[in-house]
């Protein structure tokens, strides 16, 4: 079965990380690499009499850097898949219907639990932006991660209120207690940069997380299929 | 017909084990691309952590 398991995840991980990672390289790393040059102190803007051209001329494709972040993304959303093809194997399990149909919900419910529940009170960041230390806001990230799987999970499969009540006090814990924010603003990033980054951002995981829950039902389905034939061969 | 039986008789933690090592298998996954600071990982992971929603630096 971990190996039916396996299999399912790396296809769906691999698929639906490809496709995140020519969305993010397209859509996602001008705003990252034009941040970085007010970052770096290349362009420095402050103030509404600023003269710097919004539109900057940024490197096209590096192969060394884009090539590791298209790497590092697929890694990341197979790490995805394999958390929502064994969550999936559990609900089986249990008959609840697992397809590439499904699967566009299991998606979606993974990208509000793992992007937007931390995202909704720790924005995706631009480089350059002010922040708390690292440590306290992946503490505070893994928290509601933690906190949002528990929660979308009561809402999904719970049938009372008993479920469902526990589930919205989960859901907003994180945000009412608030996430790490730093003590000042120091950002030297133009407000629209970010804004953009971090829309474009959470875009980019909702199209990716969709494929990859759909991709997860369908290779999970077709896996448990092939299984099965054999087992009755 | 024999293998079916077979099956139906698997125990519980033949049928929880492979969920578990692929929850685990996720999660350190995850937590190495993502969560992991020192500093050639990072700097690898740099564009993705961030278009990816992780606390980078």
């Amino acid at each position: 079965m971990f190996s039916r398991l396996l299999t399912s995840a790396l296809f769906a991980g691999a698929a639906a990380g490809l496709c995140a990672a020519l969305l993010q390289l397209f859509f996602v790393q001008p705003i990252l690499l034009h941040a970085e040059l007010y970052e770096t102190g290349t362009l420095v803007h402050f103030g509404s009499e600023s003269v710097v051209s919004a539109h900057q001329a940024l490197p096209g494709f590096e192969p060394m850097r884009d090539g590791l972040s298209i790497f590092f993304t697929m890694l990341v959303y197979s790490g995805y898949a394999l958390l929502t093809v064994g969550a999936m194997e559990l609900a089986a399990q249990r008959g609840h219907t697992i397809d590439g149909r499904t699967g566009l919900l299991w998606g979606f419910a993974g990208f509000l639990a793992f992007h937007f529940a931390p995202g909704f009170s720790l924005a995706p960041e631009v480089p350059g932006v002010a922040a708390a230390d690292v440590q306290i806001r992946q503490l505070w990230w893994l928290a509601t991660v933690v906190t949002a799987i528990s929660g979308i999970g009561l809402i999904a499969f719970g049938t009372t209120w008993k479920a469902w009540a526990p589930a919205v006090v989960l859901l907003l814990a994180p945000h009412v207690i608030g996430a790490p924010q730093p003590e000042v603003y120091t950002g030297p990033v133009p407000t629209e940069l970010g804004a953009e980054f971090a829309a474009r951002a959470f875009g980019v995981g909702l199209a990716a997380w969709v494929m990859l829950g759909s991709f997860a039902g369908f290779f999970w389905k077709r896996e448990t299929a092939r299984a099965q034939s054999l087992a009755n061969a | 017909m024999q293998v079916q039986a077979t099956t139906s008789v698997s125990t519980s933690g033949s049928r929880s084990l492979p969920i578990l090592f692929c929850a685990l298998l996720g999660i350190g996954i995850i937590f190495t691309t993502g969560h992991i600071q020192a500093s050639a990982l990072h700097d690898a992971a740099h564009d993705v952590r961030h278009a990816t929603g992780f606390p980078c630096h």
